[in-house]
């Protein structure tokens, strides 16, 4: 059988991007995206209402005009200098909770394009690269001196075919990211259609295990 | 060659393909659908004129949204309403089986799936929901997906998968009288972290473990993830068997006698190896109560708030103060001198029979304290409920003061109308205290259903161990 396979996402290869600064452990998905905005049944539209109740004083509700909202002036994201930040550096854990995949949706359509922590929660860690969205994973020393390091107007350089972060005084730090995962988002390719190019091998196996367990069948 | 572990046994039933770096295309035999995380993965399914791979092996139910109150006046909110009724047409126009929400058996989908018999030991159940790892107390590979990947199941009854690694969480003899399934999984969170189980399957054994109803079990495997594990696990035994059996679901005649043989094989190998294995001692663990906005941030009801100066980690000190200010606590206050606004006994956490049955042991012939706004009881589903009145626990709620709600996921995330206000406390049964999750400005205190039931009518939380069960 024969599937097309479409790039239905944008692809990542190459990032120079400014930084932001969220010095948080365990940034739960329902801080990234509060519970209400969950109700719609749109894909975009999430990035007025990311860390909505951090980023705002008063309290957001769906399909609201965020425009003339009173900002919270002491949330790193609402500061002149982050203005336009497509990384977001973070300490452990970042994404714990939810399996809501709006929270990836609302970091991307805010304009991330590159999330850094020690470590990320395993079901946001999988939501982001369907999303165009480079989650990396460095070790906690790394994490704390790319903090310390940080001044206004910090970039960073990710390069995902590298596998390599440069830093503006020119340090390399090297990443780990599976194969799989990696290909995917280089190309931007649609996992169902590359998935369904094995459809042959679905049904083989469903035959299979119909002699194994014929009351799922 | 060392023996296998129960999650090595399930992975490899269901791998269908495996790539070059270890990732694999691995099987789904049931997946479950609410309407938060479906509707954009229908979506993308028309826009690509695909159809679903297999219609009945998914079963949908609308649970975070709806009402738990005056369900025949439907939903108000049109946000709400809305969402509900696209799962509605989705389903019909995919021809997949939903409980709408005046079947009986609509509920929580973590419910309804045991309760239907739609879960049972062997399979590998996803649902766009972290806390389907509840599945795993069947013996069952369960977890959590995005949305992305509700829209993949769908078109391919397969998921992408990495194999996670193998953690055992072995619990050492028996829990005291009135230490619960919840008190063992938060004790269990506490001494781990919250990402203790990040990269894992957590397979939970051990006495304690094996003592459990499934119920008990399945509140074990629900927080799984609140460890940071994507699934959770305990072996098939009688008590997983004789569940299942009888269940609408579940196979019948010849077909149940294969299953109860292959399915009693599923239990780790008595020389398989973990990578990760912490042991509890059961009687160490005393009832738990949670003071911060994080599931780790958990101490013993006889404890007290901890000072975030003794920490010597400067994050998690951070993290501390920043939770204490939230949660309007003080270092050093004693758990039993917090006083309660509210008190939600409900969730795929806590809404099961046998969770209402010791609510309402502690309950019983008593009055909700009046400084106490609401403490309002929601059951899992329609069946649990029906249950539970036949049993005469709605009577005991009303009379002690306690509100008797309609099924589904209420104030665990106040999706719906029930939610906290601004600053107000909350003794709950559910699974997560992170700021504004059970409404803005409100504050969790996770616990177990006798303990909330306890706090309900003194006001404050209490030991449960002394409090007088008549």
């Amino acid at each position: 059988m024969q599937f097309p396979i479409t790039n239905i996402m944008q692809a990542f290869t190459l990032l120079d991007g400014l930084v932001v600064p969220l010095d948080r452990a365990n940034v739960d998905t329902d801080a990234i995206i509060p519970k209400q905005f969950l109700k719609s049944i749109r894909r975009a539209g999430f990035g007025p209402y990311l860390f909505d109740e951090w980023r705002y004083l008063d309290h957001g509700e769906p399909e609201m005009d965020c425009t003339h909202r009173p900002l919270n002036a002491n949330f790193v994201l609402n500061k002149p200098q982050y203005q336009g930040a497509q990384i977001l550096l973070a300490r452990e854990n970042f994404g714990c909770g939810s399996s809501r995949e709006h929270a990836p949706w609302a970091l991307e359509d805010f304009g991330f394009r590159a999330i850094i922590a020690p470590s990320f929660a395993d079901i946001f860690y999988n939501n982001c690269f369907k999303n165009g969205l480079l989650p990396i994973a460095l070790p906690a020393a790394t994490v704390a001196a790319l903090f310390q390091e940080m001044v206004d107007g910090y970039h960073l350089l990710i390069d995902l075919d590298a596998q390599q972060i440069t830093t503006p005084s020119g340090q390399t730090i090297t990443f780990e990211i599976d194969g799989n995962r990696k290909y995917r988002l280089l190309n931007g390719l649609d996992d169902i259609g590359l998935s369904l190019q094995h459809a042959d091998a679905i049904a083989a196996y469903e035959t299979a295990r119909t002699q194994r367990a014929p009351w799922l069948f | 060659m060392p023996g296998k572990t129960l999650y090595d046994k399930l992975w490899a039933d269901h791998v269908v393909y495996t790539e070059d770096d270890g990732s694999a295309l691995i099987y789904i035999d049931r997946h479950l659908l609410h309407e938060v995380t479906s509707p954009q993965a229908f979506e993308g399914l028309r826009l690509a004129g695909r159809k679903p791979w297999r219609t009945d092996r998914n079963l949908a139910v609308a649970d975070h949204n709806v009402p738990t109150t005056d369900r025949d006046q439907g939903i108000a909110d049109p946000i709400s309403r809305l969402q509900v009724e696209t799962l509605d047409s989705n389903c019909a126009e995919f021809g997949i089986t939903e409980f709408a929400m005046d079947d009986t058996r609509q509920g929580i989908v973590h419910v309804i799936g045991p309760e239907q018999g739609a879960t049972l030991p062997g399979m590998t159940v996803v649902c766009g929901d972290s806390h389907t790892s509840t599945h795993g107390a069947f013996g069952a590979l369960a977890f959590g997906i995005g949305t992305s990947e509700v829209e993949h199941v769908l078109a391919t009854q397969c998921l992408v998968q990495k194999k996670a690694k193998n953690f055992l969480v072995k619990i050492n003899g028996q829990v005291g009288a009135g230490v619960t399934a919840k008190d063992i999984v938060l004790a269990i969170i506490g001494a781990i972290g919250t990402a203790g189980g990040n990269g894992y399957t957590i397979e939970f054994a051990g006495e304690a473990i094996r003592s459990l109803s499934m119920e008990g079990r399945m509140t074990v495997c629900n927080m799984a993830i609140e460890a940071g594990a994507r699934a959770g696990l305990v072996a098939v035994d009688d008590v997983t068997i004789d569940y299942c059996r009888g269940r609408p679901y579940a196979p019948k005649g010849a077909d149940w006698f294969m299953a109860e043989r292959v399915w009693r094989e599923l239990h780790s190998d008595v020389d398989a190896v973990f990578d990760k294995v912490i042991e509890l001692e059961a009687n160490a663990i005393l009832p738990q109560v949670t003071w911060g906005t994080s599931p780790e941030l958990v101490v013993a009801v006889n404890g007290h708030v901890p000072d975030p100066i003794l920490e010597t980690d400067t994050v998690k000190q951070q993290s501390m103060v920043r939770a204490l200010d939230y949660m309007g606590l003080v270092a050093g206050q004693a758990i039993t001198d917090i006083a309660v606004d509210k008190v939600f006994i409900g969730s795929c956490t806590n809404s099961r029979i046998e969770d209402l049955r010791a609510a309402a042991a502690v309950a019983k012939g008593k009055a909700k304290a009046a400084s106490v706004k609401l403490a309002m009881v929601v059951p899992g589903s329609g069946l649990v409920k029906r249950q539970a009145e036949a049993e005469g626990l709605d009577q005991i709620f009303l009379a002690a003061g306690f509100e008797w709600r309609e099924p589904g996921c209420s104030m665990c995330l106040a999706m719906n109308a029930d939610r906290l206000e601004e600053g107000e406390r909350c003794a709950s049964t559910s699974n997560r205290n992170f700021e504004g999750r059970q409404g803005y400005g409100g504050r969790t205190h996770l616990v177990s259903p006798a303990m909330a039931a306890a706090a309900a009518i003194a006001g404050h939380f209490v030991d449960v161990r002394q409090w007088p069960v008549v």
